[in-house]
């Protein structure tokens, strides 16, 4: 169901409410952004005029006003996500889905791009999906984690943290996990990408450290992030 | 966030989810012509060098055999020219709908949209025509000086060119939900046009082919297009019954090639 609709029963209805911009969408190289953003418009069925009108407006919104009559192809990667972004901003979807929105831009443009997207999220709802667990800490009221196709928890950040009995998160930078002192509270998981972490509580991380730098081992300790919560979820997964 | 901006938000947002945009007062023509306007128009407009690309294409197959025969097949090479357009126009869609669709996701945009799959569709193929809108003026001026049809030879020209038309863009359709890259979808379109415009004798009669080679054009619809076109102007005469059997076959194939794409084209990826 999307919205109470039901997306077997009521295709039709449903694509009348909802926008999406895939993953690998990019705009056609030989168009404008006005272009795109208009036959976009005219495609969910709204006369020429008024998909004009928005275009024009929801271009302006996101800052591409001076470069409506500039092909794509000239544009940088960040401004070109805008462009698919002003598509479903300027239409009357009530739901809109962004697929991984921000794959490929440099650090800045992300981050500016964020402002973007929360201006979205503040009008309709905006169903996110991110590699990157910052962007869904920074962006989300609600996240849910996928872990090989399987939802395994979905909440606030707050519950999802919740969900998780420890507070920080502790990394080694160098040295092999044999090298730690004995665990008194906490877990230590192993990533598919073989790095460790150990998640503990605020105690256990102080005395952690403590042992560690004595040690001369170099580490990380920070407060519990998303990803640390993606790790030990899709760690257990499978237990109830 | 202050007041005034709140404000602005709502107002926006009331605008956007507008009663006085409600489903049923979608515009059906404004489907078709965002089909038009992305394959045709924006593209002739932003790159005019393929304007000279879609004249030239099906002219220059036409120039030959006009200079090969001494001008004494013009009239059979103009009707070519028309028949490979109309072909090679609806085949294209399915490098266009292909590229569209693989490399900038488009047709993933519009399945999500209100727009269903035939309007998508109807609209791409109008836009294949728009396309070849430069080549047919040259044709049609070409036909009024060099090719004599009677009323009912038109409409009967007309009514091939429709159905050939049909046909390939049913194929075209239908191979572009399949494709899954750029260069395959460009080896098909090739070679679709060539064994269905290029090789069949679609520019000169069919009795310039050997009797044994002869069968084997019968195996292309095209073939049977042109066979009806050079009858239409005179060229070619066809028994009723040769003709009645024409135009069954190319009926029952283009019949055949839309129920085809009705059914197994995959609008959506699976």
């Amino acid at each position: 169901m999307v919205n109470g609709i039901n997306v077997v029963q009521e295709a039709r209805r449903l694509r009348e409410k909802i926008a999406i911009v895939p993953q690998e969408a990019r705009p056609i190289p030989w168009m404008t952004p006005k272009q795109t953003v208009l036959a976009y418009l005219l495609w969910r069925g709204f006369a020429y005029g008024e998909a004009k009108r928005r275009a024009l407006r929801a271009l302006d919104e996101l800052g591409l006003g001076g470069s409506v009559d500039m092909m794509n192809r000239s544009l940088s990667g960040g401004m070109r996500r805008k462009v698919l972004v002003a598509t479903v901003l300027s239409s009357e979807a009530e739901v809109v889905f962004l697929d991984e929105p921000t794959t490929g831009l440099d650090p800045i443009s992300r981050r500016e791009f964020w402002r973007t997207l929360r201006e979205i999220g503040k009008e309709r709802f905006t169903f996110l999906t991110t590699h990157y667990l910052e962007e869904a800490e920074e962006l989300s009221d609600n996240i849910g984690i996928l872990d090989h196709g399987s939802l395994i928890r979905i909440g606030t950040l707050e519950e999802l943290r919740k969900s998780v009995n420890y507070t920080y998160s502790m990394r080694l930078l160098a040295g092999s996990p044999n090298s730690l002192p004995p665990l008194e509270k906490g877990e230590m998981i192993t990533g598919m990408d073989g790095n460790v972490r150990i998640l503990t509580v605020e105690e256990e991380a102080f005395r952690l450290s403590r042992e560690l730098s004595k040690g001369g081992i170099r580490f990380t300790t920070n407060p519990l992030s998303l990803d640390d919560i993606f790790f030990y979820l899709a760690s257990r997964k499978g237990e109830k | 966030m202050t007041y005034s901006s709140t404000l602005q938000v709502e107002k926006a947002r009331n605008e956007l989810l507008d009663p006085k945009y409600p489903l049923n007062k979608r515009r059906w023509s404004s489907q078709i012509l965002a089909a038009i306007l992305v394959n045709s128009v924006y593209e002739m407009r932003n790159y005019p060098i393929v304007l000279l690309n879609t004249v030239l294409s099906p002219l220059s197959f036409m120039l030959v055999i006009v200079f090969v025969s001494h001008g004494g097949l013009i009239g059979e090479a103009v009707e070519g020219g028309f028949v490979m357009s109309m072909f090679s126009a609806g085949v294209g869609l399915q490098s266009d709908l292909s590229h569209l669709k693989n490399d900038f996701k488009l047709q993933d945009m519009v399945v999500s949209s209100p727009t269903n799959w035939m309007t998508y569709m109807f609209g791409m193929a109008i836009s294949e025509i728009v396309y070849a809108f430069p080549a047919l003026v040259v044709l049609v001026i070409l036909a009024y000086y060099f090719v004599r049809f009677n009323a009912i030879g038109v409409l009967s020209f007309i009514g091939v060119l429709l159905l050939m038309f049909l046909a390939s863009v049913a194929i075209g359709f239908t191979l572009s939900t399949f494709s899954s890259d750029i260069v395959q979808s460009f080896a098909f379109s090739r070679l679709i046009s060539t064994l269905f415009s290029t090789i069949p004798p679609v520019y000169y009669p069919i009795t310039y082919i050997p009797l044994p080679y002869r069968y084997l054009a019968y195996l292309s619809p095209t073939t049977y297009a042109a066979e009806l076109a050079q009858n239409a102007a005179g060229y070619l005469p066809l028994s009723s019954t040769a003709q009645t059997l024409d135009w069954a076959i190319l009926l029952a194939v283009t019949a055949t090639l839309l129920i085809v794409a009705g059914s197994k084209a995959r609008w959506r990826e699976v």
